[in-house]
């Protein structure tokens, strides 16, 4: 790969994002690459938008990604795949989690769906990652994992998925290992 | 070994690097990482940590362990360096005896900060003291080791700045692995040296000669630092780039975007300033942009030192690049691309024009019940006092119940100014974190000056919004000891208020009736709000 892979993770605080943000970077040192991310702590975690930056390449050096530039947006819920459109470009792929979590001023989870779809158009993958997690291993916790999973299996991240499952072991707590790993493997079956 | 990192982690990286044996601080964002990193590994690498009160006793403890021999490090966020500073100034006078480095992490853009969107880098001319900016995790590493060479070499302590787009960076770091095997802490001896540490007029005076002189001798030391490096451009250029922290790498990035050949002096070393080195890059320049996030603070300087030299070049900063929020690599590409004239085209933006996601409570989190006691409670027309922590969240939806947001501690200081003042009634809120870091003199000075507003703990059992530090109300230190639980109720009795109650939030009519009866008092009252940090629950089931 020559060029540098931009990704946006964008979520609701508490999702889980610095972890994924983490296993992502920790993969793509393992595959080779220089690597940067930038998070946000405190105040927004309290269920507030979050968005973190990831960009890995040959030789990385701003840690941000300016809107409109890309790659992939990771939306682990739909209102806030939404919102991260300001990093759209026609090559831009979202993939985000077919999961709606309301808040106070609540856009109704159609509204935002219907936008979504008609202003992303072909390149959304809308997974319904909380439902199959849910469904084939009773967490949906684990749906961040699973998205990850999607994404590298169907090369939408140009990183090894031996990388990936690397970063999960070395990352994720014993206790919760195996099931990261179920959700991550899970992903491959996807169609 | 090479890890992927955070800043934060690397700054505890490079202090292990350098042998600092004592850790004090008080948790903020985006610094808190660095004092938790601590306290988790404090016992196994045989170092002393603690959560102080607050920054200016975390400083001054970290001074009796220098003026004992002992290295220290001191870890705070921006506002952290003002509560501080009364104890800083003196410090560059006496000057370290072992070394010291104090992290203060500001927050340009203010991701995680009420208040203000401090430039902490002012400091330097207020103190005398030594600022370092590194840009990357990597230079987290490299610099924290760097400052306690520097603190060591001229006995002063050395302030690395970071900002939160450094302190909340991951990288591949590469690094030393500290081994640890049995370590325990060293004590060493506190010498006494009564010219050295006590600024006693008249030797304060000949102190502070002595710290102009250090300067002077740190100001050589910075002219051949490698803190301050030159990236040359290939071909001899007219546009030169000035950068510091993170603006440097967006510069690297905007350079590269619009391909071009420019060389960048970064300034590591923010005080004191290279001047010849500087007066050498500029020369040949016809035009020079400063890059560096919120205050103009290097433009002034390099301002001063062109004019000083006769300099023809144009130092070009602050009036394209704006002081208010941190840069990126965009705003600077399009500064470059202006200041050359050549063109340039900002990627098309589509914007979602959703309303924000507002930060909330958590479920469960007692303040619901709390807020909502005293919002149904108050009369109509009462003002209500807001204080840092997760309790600023009274002033927004569907809470709405803050008239005034100042610094930690601060509402119990002006609920007395307004009681004093004004005809309404006033409650004011604030969690116990805070109320032990800048709370309890506030709220002796309203009771000694006879005012009689409500005071609403919110007592949480810990310091919840920066990630559940333990505080004096729990009875557990930092590394986890058993340490004597402060009672708030005890506290606030011998700062002597009268009208005291602690209660469960879910008592909830018992609440509301108590807040009715107290804003009818003479005298200053308290209620204290107990009930446990919900999100603390959660983790305790894991």
């Amino acid at each position: 790969m020559n060029k540098v892979f931009n990704i946006i993770i964008a979520g609701v605080g508490g999702q889980g994002l610095i972890t994924l943000n983490n296993l992502i970077a920790n993969a793509a040192f393992y595959d080779g690459y220089d690597v940067k991310t930038s998070e946000l702590h405190g105040l927004s975690q309290r269920v507030g938008s979050v968005e973190t930056h990831l960009k890995f390449g040959k030789k990385i050096y701003s840690p941000l990604v300016v809107a409109g530039k890309a790659d992939l947006v990771l939306g682990l819920e739909t209102t806030e795949g939404l919102r991260a459109i300001r990093f759209f470009n026609p090559k831009t792929i979202f993939v985000v989690n077919d999961n709606y979590i309301s808040f106070l001023e609540n856009i109704s989870k159609e509204e935002v769906e219907k936008k979504i779809k008609s202003s992303i158009g072909s390149n959304l993958r809308l997974v319904s990652a909380s439902e199959i997690c849910k469904k084939e291993l009773g967490k949906e916790v684990v749906s961040s994992i699973y998205l990850l999973g999607y994404c590298v299996f169907k090369k939408i991240i140009p990183l090894n998925s031996e990388s990936v499952l690397r970063a999960i072991e070395e990352t994720i707590p014993e206790k919760y290992l195996e099931l990261n790993k179920k959700a991550f493997e899970l992903a491959k079956k996807h169609d | 070994m090479k890890q992927v990192l955070l800043g934060n982690e690397a700054i505890v990286k490079g202090a292990l690097g350098a042998g600092v044996s004592f850790v004090s601080g008080y948790p903020g964002c985006p610094s808190a990482e660095i004092g938790e990193e601590f306290l988790k590994i404090a016992k196994d690498h045989g170092i002393y940590a603690e959560w102080s009160t607050n920054e200016k006793v975390a400083l001054e403890s970290a001074i009796g362990a220098s003026f004992s021999g002992v290295k220290s490090l001191v870890n705070m966020k921006s506002f952290g360096i003002n509560v501080c500073s009364d104890s800083l100034l003196p410090l560059a006078y006496t000057g370290t005896k072992a070394p010291m480095i104090i992290v203060v992490a500001d927050d340009p853009s203010c991701w995680s900060s009420a208040q203000s969107e401090q430039d902490s880098r002012g400091y330097a001319f207020l103190s005398h003291i030594p600022i370092l900016e590194p840009a990357d995790s990597q230079e987290c590493y490299e610099f924290t080791k760097l400052g306690f060479e520097i603190s060591e070499k001229f006995n002063t302590p050395v302030i690395l700045r970071i900002t939160t787009r450094v302190a909340h960076q991951r990288m591949p770091v590469q690094f030393e692995d500290i081994k640890t095997e049995n370590k325990v802490f060293q004590k060493g001896e506190f010498i006494k040296d009564y010219k050295r540490f006590s600024t006693m007029p008249p030797r304060v005076l000949e102190m502070k000669k002595e710290l102009l002189e250090k300067i002077e001798k740190i100001k050589q030391f910075a002219e051949t630092s490698q803190l301050n490096k030159i990236d040359k451009s290939k071909k001899p250029a007219k546009l030169g780039i000035i950068a510091s922290g993170v603006a440097y790498l967006h510069a690297k990035e905007a350079m590269e975007e619009l391909n071009l050949d420019l060389p960048i002096l970064k300034l590591g070393l923010f005080y004191p300033l290279p001047e010849k080195k500087i007066k050498k890059f500029i020369k040949p320049l016809k035009k020079v942009l400063v890059a560096e996030e919120v205050d103009p603070y290097i433009e002034k300087e390099i301002k001063a030192i062109a004019k000083d030299e006769n300099l023809k070049a144009k130092i070009i900063g602050k009036e394209i690049l704006s002081e208010i929020g941190e840069l990126n690599q965009e705003k600077i590409a399009s500064t470059l691309a202006k200041i050359l004239g050549i063109k340039y085209e900002k990627p098309k933006i589509i914007v979602s024009n959703l309303p924000r996601r507002h930060p909330q409570l958590c479920q469960n989190c007692p303040y619901w019940l709390a807020f909502s006691a005293i919002k149904k409670s108050a009369p109509e027309g009462t003002i209500f006092g807001g204080d840092i922590g997760c309790n600023m969240l009274a002033g927004v939806s569907p809470h709405n119940i803050q008239d005034y947001l100042f610094s930690m501690g601060s509402s119990i200081g002006i609920g007395h100014g307004i009681a004093r003042s004004a005809k309404q009634k006033i409650i004011v809120v604030m969690g116990d974190g805070t109320f032990f870091h800048a709370g309890i003199p506030a709220l002796i000075n309203a009771v000694y000056n006879k005012s009689n507003l409500l005071v609403f703990i919110l007592d949480n059992r810990i310091t919840a919004m920066t990630g559940h530090q333990p505080n004096p109300g729990m009875g557990k230190t930092g590394m986890g000891e058993d340490s004597p639980m402060l009672k708030i109720e005890e506290i606030a009795a011998s700062c002597g208020v009268k009208n005291i109650k602690v209660l469960d939030p879910v008592n909830f009519k018992e609440l509301g009736d108590t807040i009715k009866d107290f804003l009818n008092k003479e005298e200053v009252s308290v209620i204290i709000s107990r009930k446990i940090c919900a999100l603390l629950v959660k983790h305790q089931e894991k």
